[in-house]
């Protein structure tokens, strides 16, 4: 009970306070056949080095977490995370607090979060961007819901077949329950691996609501956006775009200065760590004039009454706890601490370092796909590529198999989510890894042949 | 400025309202004005001589030009910089924090270490299942544990947080009638409910009635009776409910859903109440969610990231969402065929790092350390409900589960309102209870001490609450200028809802 300060003399003095004998009398009134049934039937607590004991050869057991040459990325990308992002999100001060509704008491807190907003915009190249959402899937189901309470007469929600499988899974659940949406998917382009976007002639009209693309896609392709959003916009919906590999918006045009309305994405690849796939952190990003109907909290800069700048939560009348069944959203925790270790990441690496570190992405990327072409293994489709790109194998699995046996991770095959690609393994490459771990890899894939 | 936010409460007490509060150094700066152009806080290794750029490679018009800005330091500054803004902040770790609703207990800091342990933060989320068995077998193990302590018979960990979990469990609601060919269209929800619940429900589809709680703060099965109907697909109810009063009806009221067909939704983010004393399974619930970052002590954050597992009953197990695990010869993995499932809320499986957290904590806490804990969490509310009865009374005469709502008559006697009493509460190092909630007690001052809090600090703060009922009395301007100790003094909301500055932009 090392978490619980009470002595025997500190329960029976509070107890005697109340006017209670002992701890049961307090939940006497829980009706007795609940209480008899309640007793919970798992192992006595154990002292803090069990526990250690206990954790360490579960993590013990996860042989894929280290020791393998990795190129898997898919949605959640493998960056070196600088230790001065560890040591500010392990402050208590910022890692223990709630929500901050009392402003005075979290200046830290919102400060930070005023910072990340102002970051966001700033990559993004939009006027106002949120605290944060739970992750990249979730932001853009909530972008689509934004996008429904901006036009709610139009029913069309067109989806690009390359937007990551997960966040159209996402955006389909979150609009399951709600009536009048039609969703569509736009295929892409099965040489270029980029969305048709002639396909999008076809749904141009006064019911499309909004189009929602990956950028980069799932295929590890740069999109067009530029010219999906003068298409979406041409019949007057609203671009929606996606970006998993946040890093990416480092160097790539930004989305803002593409005409995006709504810009989501996933935030992990600014300093947090893998973690089987969560905690990550979504971002969202939008015009000004349609700040009301955004989801999420917003940190504001107001005054004291002393004059001295000082920010707090704002614009809280879109939200649950005061609007209820007609809030934009029902989100309330959001993903704070993940959004401070991105500030964090972003401060780090600057103007000049984010921008060198998604060069060097792009670069490594490049050769090691060349490396594998002179190998004989070629990508699977023409379109320009980040740091991640589809290879054409003849059996995907057979690769990844070879390339597990000499203790490399080759990638994720993609017909377990595009049947059409059944012949596609996705390679990601990221500045972890390194030159001579790419012939290993051809080496590997060309065994499997 | 780094011993601002907590000053002790004596010097605090002695500030006289009169005297101009001494100056704080000025706050601390944004990042972006901290910026040199050219200064770095990252090096890359060098480049090998003759490499193409990146954006050559890629092609200069997909590339932008700049990230006009964007902030430049060195690592020092950057470190500095945050760790100025952490000293800014109130936190568990560092005072009382008795924010009702929100379980602000101890957040045991061994599990972020073992959160950090390579295995499990170094783990990609599409590692092949045979190279993550140990991740998969922890997350099966939390779902029998999570099963266990509610009394149902399967669990999900895939949703974000609580409101995500709300959201999971009512489309489940909405496909099991629908796959039993009943369209029904509204959930009832008591009017004491949290903001999330109604929030949820329209975004599951459905239409909200609102159940009155009795003068007594608690639901009559008699009022579910009179509101159901075949087309209430499910009522939600939270139990304790924010009054924080066990509903005595509970299994009444569970029938009473139960016979139109209807089912019961529990929210379950009170549950630090009920670890060892009573399961929602016991009571009738279909489906309950958990926050981790309450009732499992995975730390808050400043507003997340926390964890929503959601757990059902036998007959709404097909539609749990994607992914669900699976057990088999060959060990866990992630099951794709479900055709029920309502799909999937998110991207991967769930938010790995605070299960692990949790999970860390209910092996140290045990099936009777859990049970302790609740115990401990209960006297904790009556303690400082009983002390405090001469002047904050208790909003209802019902006993009180882990936290106890209480109002005041200052608003009346003085015009102080329950907002000055919370601002004042922060001279004296205490964080404020949760203000205005729930909405059914005018003034609500809603306290949930947790178990982890010694009887020295409950008195502490009965002793400060005490100290502002007479100030509000003897000196209320004392109370209305507060906080006057903190890094800042009132800050204007109302003006910054006014007028949005809601980033940072360079000057022109
Ligand atoms: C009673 C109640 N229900 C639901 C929630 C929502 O949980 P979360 O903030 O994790 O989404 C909260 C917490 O804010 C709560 O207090």
């Amino acid at each position: 009970m090392r978490f619980m300060p009470h002595t025997e003399s500190d329960i029976a003095a509070m107890l005697e306070t109340i006017g209670a004998k002992h701890l049961d009398d307090l939940i006497a009134h829980v009706p007795a056949n609940l209480r008899a049934r309640a007793t919970i039937n798992l192992e006595r607590g154990c002292s803090e080095a069990d526990v250690v004991r206990e954790i360490s050869a579960l993590a013990a057991r996860n042989t894929g977490a280290s020791g393998f040459v990795s190129f898997l990325g898919a949605g959640y990308y493998r960056h070196y995370v600088p230790a001065a992002v560890r040591a500010v999100v392990a402050r208590a001060e910022f890692a223990t607090g709630y929500t901050p509704y009392q402003a005075e008491a979290s200046q830290g807190t919102t400060q930070a979060i005023f910072e990340f907003q102002t970051l966001i915009t700033q990559l993004t190249a939009m006027e106002v961007a949120n605290a944060s959402m739970y992750d990249g899937a979730s932001a853009a189901a909530e972008a689509v819901l934004m996008a429904r309470r901006l036009m709610p007469k139009r029913p069309v929600v067109a989806l690009s077949r390359a937007l990551w499988p997960e966040y159209r899974a996402t955006i389909r659940t979150y609009l399951s329950a709600l009536d009048g949406i039609e969703i569509v998917e736009v295929p892409f382009d099965d040489a270029t691996g980029a969305t048709d976007v002639s396909a999008l002639d076809r749904i141009a009209n006064d019911r499309l609501l909004c189009t929602v693309t990956g950028y980069p896609n799932a295929l590890g392709v740069i999109e067009p956006i530029g010219s999906i959003t003068e298409k979406t916009h041409r019949a007057g919906g609203l671009a929606i775009s996606a970006t998993a590999e946040g890093i990416a918006l480092g160097l790539l045009r930004a989305p803002g200065e593409l005409g995006v309305d709504i810009a989501v994405g996933e935030g992990q690849s600014f300093g947090l760590p893998l973690q089987f796939g969560g905690p990550g952190v979504g971002f969202m990003a939008a015009r000004l004039t349609h700040l009301r109907q955004m989801p999420g909290r917003l940190v504001g800069q107001t005054r004291d009454r002393d004059g001295r700048r000082a920010f707090c939560l704002t614009l809280s009348t879109r939200e649950q706890h005061i609007r209820r069944e007609r809030a934009t959203s029902n989100i309330c925790t959001n993903h704070s601490l993940c959004a401070l270790a991105a500030t964090v990441y972003l401060s780090l690496m600057g103007r000049v370092g984010l921008r060198e570190l998604a060069e060097r992405n792009v670069e490594l990327a490049h050769q090691a796909a060349a490396v594998l072409e002179v190998a004989g293994i070629r990508r699977r489709f023409s379109g320009p590529f980040f740091n991640e790109f589809a290879l054409k194998l003849a059996n995907p699995s057979a690769a990844l198999e070879a390339a597990e046996r000499r203790q490399i991770l080759a990638g994720v095959a993609l017909g377990a989510d595009y049947s059409e690609l059944s012949d596609a393994l996705l390679v990601s490459v990221t500045e972890m890894n390194h030159g001579d771990e790419f012939s290993r890899l051809a080496a590997a894939i060309a065994e499997a042949r | 400025m780094a011993s601002a936010g907590r000053s002790s409460p004596a010097a605090a007490v002695e500030t006289p309202s009169t005297t101009k509060r001494i100056e704080p150094v000025a706050g601390v700066p944004l990042i972006f004005e901290l910026s040199s152009e050219g200064r770095r806080a990252t090096d890359l290794s060098p480049r090998a001589a003759g490499e193409r750029r990146g954006a050559e490679i890629i092609g200069a018009e997909l590339c932008r030009e700049d990230l006009p800005g964007f902030p430049e330091l060195s690592e020092p500054q950057v470190i500095r910089h945050f760790m100025r803004l952490s000293q800014l902040n109130f936190a568990q770790a560092l005072q009382f924090y008795p924010l009702g609703s929100c379980t602000m207990k101890y957040n045991p800091v061994v599990n972020d270490e073992l959160a950090a342990l390579p295995g499990l933060a170094g783990l990609h989320p599409a590692t092949p299942a045979h190279l993550a068995q140990g991740a998969l077998e922890l997350l099966a193990r939390m779902e029998a544990a999570l099963a266990e302590i509610t009394g149902m018979d399967a669990v999900t960990l895939h949703p974000a947080a609580g409101a995500q979990g709300e959201l999971t469990g009512l489309l489940m609601v909405r496909a099991y009638h629908r796959k039993r060919g009943e369209v029904r269209h509204k959930v009832i929800i008591p009017d004491t409910s949290h903001g999330t619940n109604p929030a949820s429900c329209t975004l599951a589809g459905f239409e909200v009635i609102v159940a009155k709680s009795n003068r007594r703060g608690y639901l009559e099965a008699a009022e579910v009776r009179r509101l159901v109907s075949d087309d209430v697909a499910a009522m939600m109810v939270t139990n304790p409910n924010t009054l924080g009063i066990f509903e005595p009806e509970i299994q009444e009221i569970a029938a009473a859903l139960h016979d139109r067909g209807a089912m019961l939704y529990m929210d379950g983010a009170n549950m630090n109440a009920l670890l060892g004393v009573a399961k929602p399974g016991h009571m009738g619930a279909d489906v309950v969610q958990l926050n981790l970052h309450k009732t499992f002590s995975t730390p808050h954050g400043g507003g997340g990231p926390g964890a929503g597992p959601v757990a059902v009953k036998k007959h709404l197990e097909p539609f749990l969402p994607m992914p669900r695990l699976k057990h088999s010869g060959a060990g866990y993995a992630f099951d794709a065929e479900r055709p029920d499932s309502i799909g999937r809320m998110r991207s991967f499986h769930n938010n790995f790092g605070m299960i692990v957290r949790a999970y860390a904590y209910i092996l140290a806490l045990g099936g009777d350390g859990l049970g302790m804990a609740s115990r401990l969490a209960i006297l904790g509310a009556n303690y400082v409900r009983k002390r405090l009865q001469p002047h904050f009374p208790s909003a209802t005469g019902e006993p009180s589960m882990h936290e106890c709502v209480l109002s005041h008559d200052l608003e009346k006697r003085a015009n102080v309102s329950t907002l000055e009493i919370a601002k004042r509460l922060l001279d004296f190092g205490i964080h404020p209870p949760t203000i205005y909630f729930p909405l059914v007690v005018p003034g609500a001052l809603m306290i949930e001490p947790t178990e982890t809090e010694s009887k020295e600090i409950l008195d502490s703060f009965v002793d400060a609450m005490e100290r502002i009922y007479d100030e509000a009395l003897n000196d209320a301007e004392r109370v209305k200028n507060a906080p006057q100790t903190l890094p800042v003094s009132r800050v204007d909301e109302a003006g910054a809802a006014r007028r949005p500055i809601l980033r940072w932009e360079k000057k022109a």
